[in-house]
């Protein structure tokens, strides 16, 4: 897949950090004003869809290749299920919100409630690696109808 | 305020009916679109900004997907209904279920726009995250200390509803394993 | 009443997906249905008189878990959105399979030349 003109480049240099700046904001700010994970991991993922959609696939591959995005998908799937067996193993039931109970901030600001922020930022991670490997495949797969089609060259290449 | 979302759900009703029977693929595509960012202005108005914020940004990322499955095609245009028959019985069936459900909804206190459950009935669930959601889980976004707090294992259920479909997406268009079955079958035919 | 113009959207969609004989069109019914189902669910938590959002703005405010609109089907409808998105990527990806191996969206074709 092949990018766009050097107007859409340039102009996606500067627009695809604003995005991804927005949506590490509303991952963060999730248990005090709207938004939340999937909110804040969609976000993520159309700033990088951006990207690809400018620079084309060698662009992105130099961006987030397609192995990184896969393993951080299971990475964010596997720290979400850490941070509820966290409750289990500190002595109480599956889930529990421990942080708030050990050591709970002050209301409404950045630092309190718990376990709810860093919950925010597992599921925006996984959520947003599952978008992007997927973006990529639909992205890259070329399909023509006698049978032949072209996947991911570096993927070849290295088998 | 009802008759604005009247105005909405007209509207996204004649976008879906516009989407379904137009011949160019592009153009359905863009109506369910349109249905969908309709969508978000209803959920803006019903005071869930939460739920607006999650639907337009899917809503991108669904219209980029689609797209992506229709533009470059060799075939964009639709080809029409299934046959007569078929056609008539599924419009009886529907406009049965249409009839069904009107008339199951009248008169029950459960569908008065306007007061939710916690109004009418003591003791609900949402009453008591209502009042114990700040001194509890120290969230100030009700919602978010509901779905990863109060209700945690659901959103455990969904991380892996969405891990699992795209499993399914990666498995269904990988072409590794394909391609050496693929030349085996080649060199077993010549 | 709008619970009526929402099941009117869930039969449009219901019918697009059962009587479409192209798959882009059948997955956009389903998209239609799914969209019916979260409006109709939202539209049930809705407090007309002095409603406000469920987001608590001063601590210690004794009127606002009589104010605010019902917070649970706002919370199962956010999972529900970004399932739907999950599904109708796997659902892109069959069909452009599909598109592959038969070279056309129309599925009685593909009924037709089997194998």
């Amino acid at each position: 897949m092949n990018g766009l003109s050097v107007i859409v480049k340039t102009v996606t240099r500067w627009v695809a950090g604003f995005i991804f700046l927005y949506g590490l904001y509303i991952m963060a700010y999730g248990h005090l004003t709207p938004g939340g994970g999937f909110a804040g991991g969609v976000i993520l993922a159309c700033a990088f869809v951006l990207w690809l959609m400018a620079y084309g696939r060698k662009g992105s591959e130099q961006l987030l290749p397609y192995r990184a995005a896969a393993n951080l998908d299971s990475v964010g799937a596997l720290a979400f299920w850490a941070l509820a067996i966290l409750g289990l193993a500190a002595g109480g039931e599956f889930f529990l919100n421990v942080i708030q109970q050990r050591s709970p901030g002050q209301a409404l600001h950045l630092f309190s409630a718990g376990i709810i922020p860093l919950c925010n930022i597992a599921i925006a991670l996984k959520v947003c690696a599952s978008l992007v490997v997927v973006t990529l495949l639909l992205a890259v797969l070329r399909v023509a109808v006698n049978g032949t089609d072209e996947q991911f060259k570096s993927e070849e290449a290295e088998s | 305020m009802v008759h604005l979302l009247t105005l909405l759900l007209v509207f996204m009703i004649i976008g879906a009916i516009l989407a379904l029977t137009t011949k160019d693929l592009l153009s359905a595509v863009i109506a369910v679109g349109a249905v969908g960012f309709g969508c978000s202005v209803v959920f803006l108005l019903l005071k869930a900004p939460d739920v607006a914020i999650t639907q337009i940004v899917v809503e991108v990322l669904t219209l980029v997907i689609l797209i992506r499955a229709t533009v470059g095609r060799r075939e964009v245009t639709a080809s029409g209904t299934r046959d007569r028959p078929g056609m008539a019985a599924v419009a009886a069936l529907v406009l049965l279920f249409l009839v069904f459900g009107v008339m199951a909804m009248q008169g029950q206190p459960a569908f008065d726009f306007g007061t939710p459950v916690m109004a009418r009935v003591e003791r609900t669930p949402s009453a008591f995250f209502l009042a114990n959601g700040l001194r509890k889980t120290g969230a100030a976004n009700i919602v978010s200390s509901v779905l990863l707090d109060f209700r945690g294992y659901d959103t455990l259920g969904e991380a892996t509803v969405l891990f699992t479909a795209i499993i399914g997406a990666v498995a269904v268009l990988r072409q590794r394993g394909r391609r050496s079955t693929a030349s085996q079958e080649k060199g077993d035919a010549s | 009443m709008i619970y009526v113009l929402c099941l009117i959207l869930f039969m449009v969609g219901l019918y697009g997906a059962l009587t479409q004989k192209n798959l882009i069109k059948i997955i956009v019914g389903v998209a239609i249905m799914e969209y019916a189902v979260n409006v109709f669910l939202i539209l049930l938590g809705y407090r007309a008189v002095g409603g406000v959002a469920p987001i608590i703005e001063r601590a210690g405010d004794p009127a606002f878990a009589g104010a605010s609109v019902d917070p649970l089907p706002q919370a199962m409808v956010l999972t529900a959105i970004v399932i739907s998105l999950g599904v109708l990527a796997l659902l892109v990806a069959i069909a452009l399979r599909l598109y592959h191996k038969y070279g056309t969206y129309d599925i009685t074709e593909i009924r037709r030349l089997r194998g």
